[in-house]
């Protein structure tokens, strides 16, 4: 209550004084209301029984029966799992390659090099998930796929990557990276050189070898990078990369046990199945365990390290 | 950027673990640089590979011999390939504006100190990265509510606003001395004079950057083609490729007239998805270089300031 009268009172003073400023917030302000907090009022329809002819508020209740179907459905626990497991990979995988691809970047001398090769790096960031569908077809295509070819010209046998969901896991982890390690890598890289050159500098009068250094100057000094990024990551571990995972399988039925998360399992219900009240539920029950898991994760790091929190 | 470690300690004699771990970083990022090369070289090679090529020995690093099959293919009727490059520029162009606008005025706004609800506003913002409503309202809101199906403008608006793109504004500018906000008060300018005359000047480093970003969004963004567009005049290049590439109907209706008698066999449909694939693509590919530095500089930003 006292923070609503202090809220009123600055408002009041910022009409009267600053109204300038409240212009100049005003288109975002008004974007936002409108395009997230009102469909945060949509939310009932999770709770209901949605039909187009009576619309949001119109539709009966259904308690909570679309959560129930999803959850019974065994879908819950699969997507949910999978959403999980790949982000937990991908956190992992990046992140080691992304240290390490900084460290070496750092070492390299020639200019020129370290310009081509960090720019080649960043581009597979600059095409989009489209592009990324195309070349993995061009990739991993059962009759002319290149890595195909390779493996024939080799005497093994071909990979049926789009009918078997046995190589996804790898595909997506090795894609993934594959995109992001370039990004990454440019923000340890950041880091490197903002640690001081004299540590270096005393630890090499102190006889200490390469690996020293590394082990107990560098990734330390990369510790306060690597908390931020953790929890950024952390919090996002329940939302699927939607973009990835819809452009490298689509609708391709046969994959869904290992390639299906939350996100393209609510855009499906959507779009094809026009299941608006158990998508919302998905969708609610998503954003809940985002909230939740961000909001622990922050309270942990204000523990062990309070210089990293987020707020 | 660039601190050259080696160089500063000329006096010292490179010792033999030194040594070993310089093989081993220009190995590795040679590796590296390789992989996220050879896809690109792929794509290319295979656009410029015949179809029958293609059927008799798959996509290769070389092909037996250059064809212009697909090229021909795709350019004898472009009008669809360049309307979907037009809508795509328009919107990157009108988007970016649009959006490093707001997003610069709010960014300001939030950390002027004068500014009284600067707290309240900042949470407002912050909130929406927290929690949202989800895909189904936001999708109902825009179909049923405020009837932007098959509308130019909804491929502007489902971009415009990137909070974290406020926040990052919000912070860089803090770093324009308030010294110079004051004289211009005091020397009587208005808000938004000193806004755009004073402020936005400085704050160039983060425009380019933000703006940079903003527009890379823009360009490839094809979520919302699929959700919202029917109207196939409207599809941007992300989408519009996206239909070519699944959908061999689609691929023929967009390079060839109806009328037209074309047997399915000497229809080039894999080497001609590579082929818009380069087309879609290409341009975009050969600005890179030129703004390279502004990316990472973008990320640094952002690092820096968490």
């Amino acid at each position: 209550m006292k923070a609503l009268r202090r809220f009123g009172r600055n408002l009041a003073f910022d009409f009267k004084h600053n109204k300038a400023l409240l212009v100049m917030i005003l288109p975002i302000a008004v974007y936002l209301i409108i395009f997230h907090y009102l469909p945060m009022c949509g939310i009932v329809i999770a709770f209901k029984q949605y039909n187009f002819a009576q619309g949001i508020f119109g539709s009966p209740w259904c308690g909570w029966n679309n959560f129930r179907f999803f959850f019974m459905s065994g879908k819950a626990w699969q997507v949910t799992r999978n959403t999980l497991l790949y982000n937990a990979a991908f956190i992992v995988v990046q992140n080691v390659l992304e240290i390490a691809a900084a460290i070496f970047l750092s070492e390299i001398a020639g200019r020129r090099f370290k310009k081509f090769t960090q720019g080649a790096m960043f581009l597979p960031n600059f095409i989009s998930w489209v592009v990324v569908g195309a070349i993995a077809y061009n990739l991993l295509s059962y009759d002319f796929g290149f890595v195909n070819n390779v493996l024939t010209s080799l005497g093994q046998e071909k990979w049926s990557v789009y009918t078997d969901p046995q190589y996804w896991p790898g595909i997506f982890i090795f894609l993934s990276a594959w995109k992001h390690v370039g990004y990454g890598s440019i923000v340890y890289l950041a880091a490197i050189m903002g640690i001081s050159q004299d540590i270096y500098e005393s630890a090499a009068l102190d006889g200490a070898n390469e690996w020293q250094k590394i082990r107990y100057i560098t990734l330390p000094g990369l510790q306060s990078t690597f908390i931020i990024l953790l929890i950024l990551a952390i919090g996002n571990i329940f939302r699927g990369n939607f973009d990835m995972f819809y452009q490298l399988v689509g609708n391709n039925g046969l994959l869904y046990n290992a390639t299906d998360v939350i996100d393209t399992y609510v855009f499906r219900s959507l779009l094809s199945s026009y299941e608006f009240g158990m998508s919302s539920a998905i969708g609610l029950y998503q954003s809940v365990l985002c909230l939740v898991t961000l909001v622990a994760t922050n309270l942990l790091i204000r523990r062990i390290s309070p210089e990293n929190a987020l707020y | 950027m660039t601190v050259q470690r080696v160089k500063l300690r000329p006096g010292i004699r490179k010792t033999r673990d030194r040594k070993t771990f310089e093989v081993l970083s220009y190995t590795f990022i040679v590796l590296i640089t390789i992989l996220c090369l050879l896809p690109f070289w792929l794509v290319v090679i295979g656009s410029f590979t015949s179809e029958a090529e293609i059927y008799q020995r798959g996509y290769s690093l070389w092909p037996q011999e250059f064809s212009l099959e697909a090229y021909n293919t795709a350019f004898k009727y472009p009008d669809k390939v360049l309307r979907a490059y037009g809508i795509t520029v328009s919107i990157t162009v009108l988007g970016t504006f649009l959006s490093l606008l707001f997003t610069s005025m709010c960014g300001y706004a939030l950390q002027r100190e004068d500014f009284r609800s600067r707290g309240f506003f900042t949470m407002f913002v912050f909130f929406t990265m927290l929690f949202g409503g989800g895909l189904v309202p936001w999708y109902l809101l825009i179909t049923n509510y405020l009837k932007l199906k098959d509308t130019y403008w909804i491929m502007i608006l489902t971009q415009l606003v990137n909070v974290y793109f406020v926040i990052l504004m919000k912070n860089f500018m803090r770093t324009v001395p308030k010294a110079l906000v004051e004289a211009a008060k005091i020397d009587g300018a208005g808000e938004f004079y000193t806004f755009f005359r004073i402020v936005l000047p400085l704050a160039k480093p983060a425009l380019a950057s933000i703006g940079m970003f903003t527009a890379l969004n823009y360009w490839n963004e094809w979520r919302t083609g699929m959700l919202f567009l029917q109207d196939d005049t409207l599809f941007p290049l992300q989408y519009y490729l996206y239909r070519l590439l699944n959908s061999v109907e689609f691929l023929k209706s967009s390079t060839v007239p109806m009328t037209s008698e074309i047997s399915s066999l000497s229809f080039p449909s894999e080497s001609l998805k590579l082929a818009m694939t380069v087309i879609a693509t290409g341009p975009i590919i050969l600005l890179y270089p030129f703004l390279q530095k502004y990316f990472v500089k973008g990320i640094t930003i952002g690092a820096v300031k968490g």
